[in-house]
């Protein structure tokens, strides 16, 4: 069960860079920041953290390895993190808000909407936390 | 003296225009243009970038250009090729003239995905993602609806050069055949399928290139970015409501 999410999760951050036209050589890299970013976000979960908690772990970790990879392979860290957060992003979230939005309930969308702003802000905090670590690293002599 | 700086303007300016035409982001066009100029003899530059224009100076020369950007897509391998470029111009390997043959050589290259590969890319990774929050029995439907979706976003774009619209009239094909499926028993929830089918249209390089430059100290870029990410998003659930509204 869980080796098929992580399957369906490498493949689909793979397929993303596709559509982000990464290099050809670098998509299964790609798709490995992906799927290790779910696992991260699941394993964290699963252990009783907050949603919001488990997404910036888990984008602190996207982050922080497509900076490895970056450096390994002399290109700009982007091209790893952007199919890696694709998995974070709140999209149960935000759609059961924009349902809720339809139906006139604005008391649970905005409860919800607030909810999904906090999971984005997470993924913002962990790409810049990471960011902070990986300037600390480089400047140590 | 004033040829050989004007072609160095020149060779800098396209770096950072190719660069910033495909989504690179600005701290990163700013730095390439400046290091490029300082492998070439001229230390001290100044460029400013936006998303929409790049205005680039050297120190003690008269002339200051401005080069202005309208289009925008998303290529991130020619980033990395004018990136690589641009570390071998740092380590010497390249001449002004090497520099900017190969730089109009990046220009020209199409994109290394042809749309029917993007499409196909975009399908398969809806359905993955609708399996994966729903289970597998999402993956026929949403490998259709997510294939639409983005065929959809393509061809209006390509007509409509109003990228919100195009998102949100994606969004709203998408909605539709989502429900269209479901009421013909085809498939499994339709929140599951609906969320599947418009991944490919999250904005996830305007969401990390907003980050990095706020990171940077890019107010300007970082927050129109973040606009653009935001707007995208705000297009996207507008487009399926509208398609859960006239259900």
């Amino acid at each position: 069960m869980i080796v098929g999410q992580l399957l369906l999760c490498f493949v689909a951050s793979a397929l993303f860079g596709v559509i982000f036209n990464i290099p050809r050589r670098l998509l299964p890299h790609s798709g490995f920041v992906g799927m290790s970013g779910w696992a991260v976000y699941t394993l964290a979960s699963r252990s009783g953290a907050d949603g919001v908690a488990a997404t910036f772990l888990a984008a602190f970790f996207v982050a922080f390895l497509s900076n490895v990879f970056a450096r390994r392979y002399r290109t700009p860290a982007t091209i790893f993190t952007v199919s890696g957060i694709i998995p974070l992003v709140p999209g149960g979230t935000a759609f059961e808000a924009m349902r809720h939005v339809v139906m006139n309930d604005y008391n649970a969308a905005i409860s919800l909407a607030a909810k999904a702003f906090m999971i984005s802000g997470a993924i913002a905090m962990g790409l810049i936390f990471s960011e902070v670590v990986n300037q600390l690293v480089k400047r140590r002599p | 003296m004033k040829e050989r700086i004007d072609e160095i303007v020149e060779v800098c300016l396209l770096a950072g225009k190719l660069m910033l035409e495909s989504g690179g982001e600005t701290y990163r066009v700013e730095d390439t243009m400046m290091r490029i100029a300082a492998s070439f003899g001229m230390p001290r530059s100044h460029s400013y970038v936006t998303p929409t224009a790049i205005i680039f100076s050297i120190e003690g020369t008269d002339s200051t250009r401005l080069l202005r950007i309208s289009d925008r897509s998303t290529d991130l391998a020619k980033v990395a090729a004018v990136n690589d470029i641009s570390r071998r111009i740092s380590r010497g390997e390249l001449t002004l003239e090497e520099a900017r043959k190969e730089l109009r050589q990046v220009g020209r290259a199409q994109p290394g995905y042809p749309l029917w590969q993007q499409t196909a890319a975009a399908a398969a990774a809806s359905a993955c993602f609708a399996s994966l929050i729903g289970g597998m029995s999402h993956f026929f439907p949403s490998l259709l609806s997510g294939g639409m979706a983005f065929w959809c976003f393509e061809m209006v774009h390509r007509f409509v050069k109003i990228r919100f619209f195009a998102e949100f009239f994606a969004a709203f094909v998408a909605g539709g055949l989502v429900l269209l499926m479901e009421r013909a028993g085809f498939g499994g929830d339709v929140g599951n399928m609906m969320i599947g089918s418009v991944m490919p249209l999250v904005p996830g390089l305007a969401i990390t290139n907003a980050v990095r430059d706020l990171m940077a100290g890019h107010l300007i870029a970082g927050l129109s970015r973040g606009a653009e990410a935001f707007l995208t998003a705000f297009a996207i659930g507008a487009g399926m409501a509208l398609s859960l509204a006239i259900r």
